[in-house]
């Protein structure tokens, strides 16, 4: 396979990296927290998802859309019982509480599941792709890709159409005024998270049908998100995807050189993104 | 018989910050349609009185009544959705909201009545111009309207003003004065902090002023003459008393 | 009738502004006499005893590492454990160059600093939660560098050679003395930093760290003296594993399990207090032995508890103990008191 199909599967990559973002982005960007149990939600969600194909009658895409909206859910109470009180205990609390979190999800799904690998069986669309050439493109990847800009897109308009998503912004501006003007903080924050932990779990699916995956991949996804984030510039939902392409990119074009560098090259991008230019490619305008 | 209805009762309040007790032991009312003023030096709890009545600070004694029902306890958004509304000290927009969605962030939990996008950019014409403007982008007074407007979008019972002339030049500071008994004819009360003794005697039906978090004086500005109110803003005769 | 102008003619009276108490002298005077009783460990137990030490100084160390660095510096890293795979790697080259082992836990203090010190430059660039995920990234960078070495073993890791000849009980009982010497120089140099400039500097920052760069404290370079001190504490913990283990592996010694302890112990142990991590090294210590059995299961539980303490009881355990009875073995700050009681 030539480079040019190195830079479209790259973009593939970079499509899911974009869509593992950006929940991780809009969570720093409203609350000024990173969750660093986001990549262990999506392991999550795909081992629901698992369970949910093999043990009821549901086909994999509903068992896809069940998943999303009990991540919902999920995302929704985590922001009310845990994260919000730990918003309240010292700026240190919310790393803690998240990494906590983060090494028990580990923890229990590998006492549930054992350390095996699995995969989400989609059947012949795992494996169909379209062919232009040398360039093959899976319908997985373009799903990946696609629902990051669905994602991205539907987001955004959140943000500036909604009453809430306004609120969102508002409080990212100024907590206090945010609510002097009638937002209950808790609420506000909860949709955030909750839309955070909904789009991670589509993330963590599109992952377990592209790959296999195992109790505890979730630590590099949320290494990956996070360099997304960094690299595209805090704070913008754009430059996370710009963020989530460029290392896609990188770990492609290197890996097409040599597999065993791919993800040192990811590393190493967001090494120099953060040497030469900390604000990242797309900085967050205002404030 | 025909007294206005008060809106807003504030009965014995201390506010603390800490171990530091900013207000101590405050009462007043504010009616319906009426205008009371608070004035006192630089740390004298002005600031502290309106946040504990937007609920931001917590009143560590005391009552705060809004047309008679109790809300020292409530949230800051549930009071909002009874009708207590803010203007924050230092205006503070949200900085990355163009001058609309400011606007609109006031009206996330309205009531009913006649305040809405297009009324208050009626008290301020050139907002409509501006209104796809960041808010960052605008001058001290313009902001100032932005947050006046941004408050009125709720349609608020009580309106809380803090030092409305902050860093503004007093032609400015004179329009926002003039746009005050249009905001009382939708049958809102307004509470506003002020510095300038002359300007809060001549715009306001009450006068409340504040030392060291206590209420040193008090009355409508036709019963008070300028010495005293001079003497109880710097606290002169209780510095020679004691 | 004056009311609250009180302040003024209290500062008359007697104050004295004093360092330690009565009660932390008698504790400090107690730690020095258990850490004698503990180098005289290896005559009067068995090897069992001593070796299931050695972890717990292990942990010590690191735990007491990472509260320097969260706890009076601000800095919640998870990538400490760079420090901890630099540190064990280090032991593994300088044996290869005929330096003792031993020898080598003191290199690798030395060479994890002096690796800190390009590290900090980038990691500084980030703040709060960020600077923590920006450091685990870090740390897997510098795992990935280790694998591409053959001469260091690769992916697969290496046995640590030079202490083939060394009889089996006196290698014990030499790691498990260096064990007690790392654990100690590592507690013994928080508290004396903390004593001094730097722990002024970061007291200041802790209060207000923009009116303390105002006031002309140079922050960023004591948080760096922080950061580079708590790379070699874990540098030198590092080495210390290598040699008790007589191996490396890439994955385990890079592995992020290592900033998860530091973490768990020190917010249960009481995070901001040099005795936090010593409580807590040893609650979490107790639990890892009594919960063996159960696989994973002691983990999830701390998760469980940390998560918990960080909410609900963000100064820990030690936290508790100061609030009940004022104790404090290791005064760094310094306290009032009134010498004209009545
Ligand atoms: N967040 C706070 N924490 C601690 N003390 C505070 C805080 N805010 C205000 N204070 C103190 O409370 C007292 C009252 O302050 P407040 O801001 O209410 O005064 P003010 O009358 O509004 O003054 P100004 O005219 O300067 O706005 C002052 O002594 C001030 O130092
Ligand atoms: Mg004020």
């Amino acid at each position: 396979m030539g480079l040019l199909n190195a830079v479209v599967q790259g973009v593939l990559l970079g499509g899911l990296y974009a869509l593992y973002a950006a929940g991780l982005s809009l969570m720093f960007g409203v609350m000024r927290i990173v969750n660093l149990a986001h990549g262990d939600l999506g392991v999550v969600a795909a081992y629901v998802a698992l369970v949910l194909v093999t043990h009821t009658f549901l086909p994999v895409w509903a068992a896809v859309v069940v998943t999303v909206l009990l991540s919902a859910v999920a995302g929704y109470l985590l922001q009310r019982l845990l994260l919000q009180r730990s918003l309240s205990s010292g700026p240190l609390a919310t790393l803690l509480v998240t990494f906590g979190l983060s090494v028990i999800l580990q923890n229990v799904l590998q006492e549930l599941f054992s350390a095996d690998t699995r995969s989400l069986d989609t059947g012949t669309f795992a494996t169909a792709a379209i062919h232009l050439g040398e360039i093959s493109v899976s319908y997985l990847g373009l799903l990946g890709l696609g629902l990051a800009l669905a994602t991205i897109v539907g987001v955004q308009l959140y943000l500036s159409r909604t009453a809430t998503g306004r609120m969102m912004r508002a409080a990212s501006d100024d907590p206090e005024v945010a609510t002097l003007v009638g937002a209950d903080a808790r609420h506000v924050y909860a949709v955030a998270t909750s839309i955070a932990l909904a789009s991670v779990a589509l993330a963590g699916m599109v992952f377990a049908m592209r790959s296999s995956f195992s109790p505890t991949i979730g630590s590099m996804s949320l290494i990956f998100a996070f360099e997304a984030v960094v690299i595209g510039g805090l704070g913008s939902l754009w430059g996370t995807l710009l963020g989530g392409l460029g290392l896609g990119l990188a770990q492609s074009i290197v890996g097409y050189y040599d597999p065993a560098d791919s993800i040192l090259a990811g590393h190493l991008l967001f090494l120099a993104v953060l040497a030469l230019r900390p604000q990242g490619i797309l900085a967050a305008r205002g404030t | 018989m025909n007294s206005p209805q008060t809106c807003l009762e504030i009965r014995g309040l201390d506010v603390h910050h800490g171990q530091l007790r900013a207000v101590t032991d405050l009462s007043l009312t504010v009616a319906e349609r009426q205008v009371v003023a608070v004035i006192g030096a630089n740390g004298a709890g002005k600031s502290t009185l309106l946040r504990c009545v937007a609920g931001i600070l917590p009143a560590s004694r005391g009552e705060i009544l809004l047309d008679g029902v109790d809300v020292t306890r409530l949230p800051t958004h549930r009071r909002v959705a009874l009708g207590i509304a803010s203007v924050p000290e230092g205006r503070r927009l949200f900085g990355s909201l163009t001058v609309e969605e400011n606007l609109r962030t006031g009206a996330y939990r309205h009531r009913a009545g006649p305040w809405d996008l297009a009324a208050v950019t009626e008290l301020f014409p050139w907002m409509a111009d501006r209104r796809r403007q960041r808010s960052s982008q605008l001058s001290g007074g313009e902001q100032q309207a932005v947050a006046i407007c941004r408050a009125l979008m709720s349609n608020p019972r009580v309106l809380l003003l803090d030092e409305l002339s902050l860093g503004l030049a007093p032609v400015v500071v004179t329009r926002m004065y003039e746009a005050l008994p249009r905001i009382l004819e939708s049958g809102c009360a307004v509470l506003l902090v002020e510095q300038d003794v002359s300007k809060a005697l001549a715009m306001t039906d009450q006068v409340h002023c504040l030392l060291e978090g206590r209420t040193v004086l008090s009355g409508a500005p036709a019963d008070l003459d300028r010495k005293s109110v001079e003497a109880a803003y710097f606290g002169i005769d209780r510095r020679e008393a004691g | 009738m004056s009311t609250t102008r009180e302040t003024a003619p209290r500062v008359s009276g007697g104050f004295r502004v004093r360092r330690d108490s009565r009660l932390s002298r008698y504790g400090m005077l107690g730690l020095v006499a258990v850490c004698i009783g503990l180098a005289g460990l290896p005559y009067v137990v068995y090897e069992s005893v001593t070796s299931s030490l050695v972890t717990l100084f292990v942990l010590i160390a690191m735990a007491s590492m990472w509260n320097l660095l969260a706890g009076f510096g601000g800095m919640a890293s998870i990538g400490q454990q760079a420090y901890v795979g630099i540190g064990g790697y280090t032991v593994i080259w300088a044996a290869d160059q005929g330096i003792n082992p031993f020898l080598g836990i003191a290199v690798a203090a030395l060479f994890s600093a002096v690796l800190a010190v390009p590290t900090s430059l980038l990691a500084f660039r980030l703040r709060g939660d960020y600077f923590a995920v920006g450091t685990w990234v870090i740390a897997e960078v510098y795992r990935l560098l280790v694998i591409k070495s053959d001469s260091l073993g690769g992916p697969s890791g290496r046995a640590l050679t030079g202490l083939s000849d060394m009889g089996l009980t006196a290698r014990n009982a030499a790691t498990y003395w260096a064990a007690l010497v790392v654990a100690v120089v590592c507690v013994a140099a928080g508290y004396l930093l903390l004593r001094g400039r730097v722990g002024l500097s970061l007291t200041a920052v802790r209060d207000d760290e923009i009116a303390a760069r105002a006031a002309g404290v140079d922050v960023t370079t004591a948080k760096r003296i922080v950061y580079l001190v708590s790379a070699a504490g874990c540098g030198a913990a590092g080495g210390v594993v290598v040699v008790d283990a007589l191996s490396i592996q890439p994955t385990a010694i890079f592995s992020v399990q290592w900033s998860a302890y530091m973490i768990f112990i020190v917010v249960i142990g009481g995070i901001g207090y040099l005795e936090g991590p010593l409580l807590g090294a040893v609650v979490f210590f107790a639990l890892q032995q009594y919960l063996a059995d159960y696989g994973t299961w002691y983990l999830i539980l701390l998760g469980v508890v940390a998560a918990a303490s960080a909410v609900w009881m963000p100064r820990g355990l030690w936290g508790q103990v100061v609030h009940r009875t004022g104790l404090r073995l290791f005064p760094v700050g310094y306290r009032l008191d009134r010498t004209d009681q009545q």
